[in-house]
C-alpha cells in the first residue's frame, strides 16, 4: 500500500469516527431523542423508573376456545417444564374456562400474576423477597425467599407456584429455585430490552391479538387509550388492589 | 435401701424417656432433611394446600404454648395461690412448646437453610415479620419470669415479669390468629373473629397439656392431687373449652349469614368429605362435648382420670379442628369468578386432594418431640414439681380440708 493510501485510509478512519461520535453525542444529548427510549428499553444499570406502570388488557372476546398459546409460550420463555403433576407443576399463566350457573353461558380467559398496585403477597412477605418494581412489575427476588408461601395464601388470584422439585435446564434471564416461590413477572427480561411478554406475542401470532400490553402511564399508549375509551374490570375488585391487568368481556 | 432403689429406677425411667422424645426428634430431622433434599413434592402439599400438615403441629404447639403459660398468669397476676406453685412448670412447658412448634415451622419453609435470611430481612407490614420478634421475645420474656420465680432474691419482681408475659402471650396469639385473619383471598380466613379465637382456643389447649403433665409428675412422684384442686382446674378447662366452642360457632355462623360465604360454610360442615366427619365427629363430639360431659359429671368430674381423659380429647379436638381450618380453608377453591364454574389446567374451581404425607406427620411428631425433651430434661434437672402448701391453701381459702 503506498504511503499515499495509507494517508487517505488514515483520514477516512478519523472522519468515521468523528462522525459517530458526533451522532452519538447528538443522540445522547438531544432531549427525548435517546434511542434507548424510543424502543422503551432501559440499560441494564438504570432502575426501574415509576414513570411507566406496566399493564395488560385482556379482551376475552378475542381468546379462543381451545388455544393455549399464551400458557405454551410462557412455558418456553420462562423455562417452566410441565411434568404432568398439575397440582404441582409451576404454571405461571393458565388458561381458565368459565360457565356461567345461571345461563350456562361460557368463555374463556388466562389468568396470571395481576401486578396489582397494593399486592396483599407484598404485604405479607416477611422478608421482603415479594416486591413491587417501581414501574408496578410484581417479582419474587429469589435470593431472600424463604419459601414460607405465605404469599400463595396471600394471593386472591392463585397466581403464584411454589419450586416442588429439583429443577433443569433453566433460562439464563429466568432464574429460580427449589422450595421457592415464584410466578409471572411479565417477562420483565423482554420488558427491559423493550419488547412485550411472550405470551402477548404468542396471543398476536395465532392472530387472535386478546392480550394488549402497554404502559399504562402513557396517555399515548394503545392500552391507555383504550382503558379510557372502553369498558374493562379488574378480577376481584371488591378488594380495591388495582391490578395492572385488566380484563373486557367478563 | 429402698430410697436407692426407687432413684436408680427413676434415673432408668428418665433415661427412656429421653431417649424416646431423642428419638422422635431424630426421626422429625430425618423427615426435614428428606423434604429439603426432594423438595415439598414428597409432601401432599401443592399449589393449592400450600400449609400442610406440619403446620397444624406448629400452630398447635405455639398457639398451647401460649396457653399453657395462662396457669402461670392466674397465679402472678390475678394472685390466686393454688396457681403460684405451677408457675414454674408452666413456664417450662410453654418454652418447650415454642421451641418444638418453631423448630416445625422452620423445618418446613422451602428454604430451611435461609433461616439466616429471615433473621436479617424483614417486612414490618408482614404479620409474619411481628412473629418472629414476637415468638423469639416469649422465650426471652418467659426466661427471665422463670428467673424471678426459681431465685429468691429476683421473686420481688416476679409479679411484674408475670404481667410482661401475660400481656406478651396475649399479643402473641393475636399475631398467630391474624396470620389466618388478615388473608382476604380465600373463603375460609379474613375474619376478625380468629384472633380472639385463638387465644381462647390457646387457653384450652395449654390448660389441657398442663393437666396431662402435671399429672403424669404427679404418678410419677405418688402424689396425689388434691381434689380441690383438680376441681378447680378442671372446671377453668370447661370454661375455656366451651369458649372456644362459643367462638367456633360465631365464625360459622357469621359465615353462614353471608350469601358469598354459604357455599365455603356448606363444604366445611356438609358436604365437604373429611371435613365435615373431623368437625362435627373429631372436633364438636370428642374434642367438645365428651370432655364437657367428663368434667361436668357430678362424679365423673371429680375423679383425676376422667379430667385427664377429657383434656387428652380437647388435645384430639384441637387437632381436628386445626386440620379443617387450616386444610380444609385452603382445600376449597378460591372464588375468584362468582357465579362462574371454573375449570383449568391448574385445577382452578376444584377442591384440591390433600393428603398427609409420612415425612410431614414425622416432622410434625418431631417437634411434639422437642416440646417433650425439654421438658423431661427441664422436670429432672430443675425444681419444676408444683409442691402445695396445704397450710397456705386452706388459709387462703383455697381448698376445704
Amino acid at each position: 500500500m503506498s504511503e499515499k493510501e495509507q494517508e487517505s485510509g488514515k483520514a477516512g478512519r478519523r472522519g468515521f469516527i468523528g462522525a459517530s461520535i458526533a451522532g452519538l453525542a447528538t443522540l445522547a444529548l438531544a432531549p427525548g431523542v435517546r434511542l434507548i427510549e424510543i424502543g422503551n428499553a432501559r440499560p441494564a444499570d438504570e432502575a426501574a423508573s415509576s414513570t411507566h406502570r406496566w399493564g395488560m388488557l385482556i379482551d376475552t372476546n378475542k381468546c379462543a376456545k381451545g388455544c393455549n398459546a399464551c400458557a405454551t409460550a410462557c412455558n418456553l420463555e420462562n423455562g417452566l417444564v410441565q411434568t404432568g403433576r398439575p397440582r404441582t407443576d409451576a404454571q405461571w399463566i393458565r388458561k381458565v374456562e368459565l360457565r356461567d350457573k345461571r345461563t350456562g353461558a361460557t368463555q374463556q380467559m388466562p389468568l396470571m400474576c395481576q401486578h396489582c398496585e397494593h399486592p396483599p403477597c407484598v404485604d405479607v412477605c416477611p422478608t421482603g423477597a415479594s416486591f413491587k418494581r417501581a414501574d408496578g412489575i410484581v417479582l419474587v427476588d429469589r435470593h431472600i425467599c424463604i419459601g414460607c408461601r405465605y404469599c400463595m395464601m396471600a394471593c386472591p388470584y392463585k397466581a403464584r407456584s411454589f419450586v416442588h422439585e429439583p429443577l433443569t435446564e433453566q433460562k439464563p434471564d429466568v432464574p429460580r429455585g427449589k422450595g421457592c416461590v415464584e410466578s409471572c413477572t411479565l417477562c420483565v427480561h423482554r420488558v427491559d430490552r423493550g419488547e412485550t411478554p411472550a405470551c402477548v406475542e404468542a396471543c398476536a401470532a395465532e392472530g387472535h391479538k386478546a392480550l394488549l400490553f402497554g404502559d399504562l402511564k402513557d396517555a399515548n399508549s394503545e392500552i391507555a387509550k383504550r382503558l379510557k375509551t372502553e369498558a374493562s374490570t379488574e378480577l376481584r375488585a371488591n378488594l380495591q388492589l388495582n391490578t395492572g391487568v385488566r380484563y373486557q368481556g367478563i | 435401701m429402698q430410697v436407692e432403689v426407687f432413684h436408680r429406677l427413676e434415673e432408668r425411667f428418665f433415661y427412656g424417656l429421653a431417649l424416646a422424645g431423642g428419638l422422635i426428634v431424630g426421626l422429625g430431622l430425618l423427615a426435614a432433611h428428606y423434604m429439603e433434599t426432594h423438595g415439598h413434592i414428597v409432601t401432599g402439599m401443592d399449589n393449592q394446600v400450600v400449609w400442610g400438615t406440619p403446620h397444624i403441629f406448629a400452630i398447635f404447639l405455639i398457639v398451647a404454648a401460649s396457653g399453657v403459660l395462662n396457669v402461670a398468669s392466674i397465679g402472678s397476676v390475678f394472685g390466686k395461690t393454688v396457681y403460684k406453685t405451677r408457675a414454674p412448670l408452666s413456664g417450662l412447658l410453654s418454652i418447650a412448646m415454642l421451641a418444638g412448634g418453631l423448630m416445625v415451622l422452620m423445618l418446613d419453609l422451602g428454604r430451611p437453610d435461609r433461616l439466616i435470611v429471615a433473621m436479617t430481612y424483614y417486612n414490618f407490614k408482614s404479620i409474619f415479620t411481628w412473629n418472629v420478634f414476637l415468638y423469639t421475645g416469649l422465650f426471652a420474656v418467659v426466661a427471665v419470669y422463670l428467673w424471678t420465680l426459681m431465685e429468691p432474691r429476683m421473686n420481688r419482681y416476679s409479679k411484674i415479669a408475670g404481667f410482661t408475659a401475660f400481656v406478651w402471650r396475649l399479643v402473641l396469639t393475636t399475631g398467630t390468629g391474624s396470620i389466618f385473619g388478615f388473608l382476604v383471598a380465600r373463603q375460609a380466613y379474613a375474619s376478625a373473629v380468629l384472633a380472639p379465637m385463638f387465644i381462647v382456643m390457646s387457653f384450652g389447649w395449654g390448660l389441657a397439656v398442663f393437666c396431662i403433665v402435671q399429672s403424669a409428675m404427679f404418678s410419677w412422684n405418688k402424689m396425689e392431687l388434691h381434689p380441690d384442686i383438680l376441681k378447680r382446674m378442671k372446671n377453668l378447662l370447661g370454661i375455656f373449652v366451651a369458649g372456644t366452642a362459643y367462638f367456633v360457632a360465631i365464625y360459622h355462623v357469621t359465615n353462614l349469614y353471608f350469601a358469598k360465604q354459604i357455599d365455603f360454610t356448606r363444604f366445611i360442615l356438609v358436604d365437604g368429605g373429611i371435613y365435615p366427619l373431623l368437625f362435627w365427629i373429631g372436633y364438636v363430639l370428642v374434642g367438645t362435648a365428651i370432655p364437657l360431659f367428663l368434667i361436668y359429671h357430678p362424679k365423673l368430674g371429680k375423679s383425676c382420670p376422667a379430667v385427664i381423659w377429657a383434656s387428652v380429647l380437647v388435645l384430639f379436638g384441637a387437632f381436628a379442628l386445626l386440620y379443617v381450618l387450616i386444610i380444609g380453608g385452603q382445600a376449597f377453591p378460591l372464588e375468584i369468578f362468582p357465579g362462574k364454574e371454573v375449570t383449568s389446567s391448574f385445577l382452578d374451581g376444584q377442591v384440591a386432594p390433600y393428603a398427609p404425607s409420612a415425612p410431614e406427620i414425622l416432622l410434625g411428631l418431631g417437634g411434639i418431640g422437642v416440646a417433650f425433651l425439654i421438658t423431661t430434661i427441664g422436670v429432672r434437672v430443675l425444681h419444676f414439681l408444683p409442691q402445695d402448701d396445704f397450710v397456705q391453701l386452706q388459709g387462703a381459702g383455697n381448698i376445704t380440708d
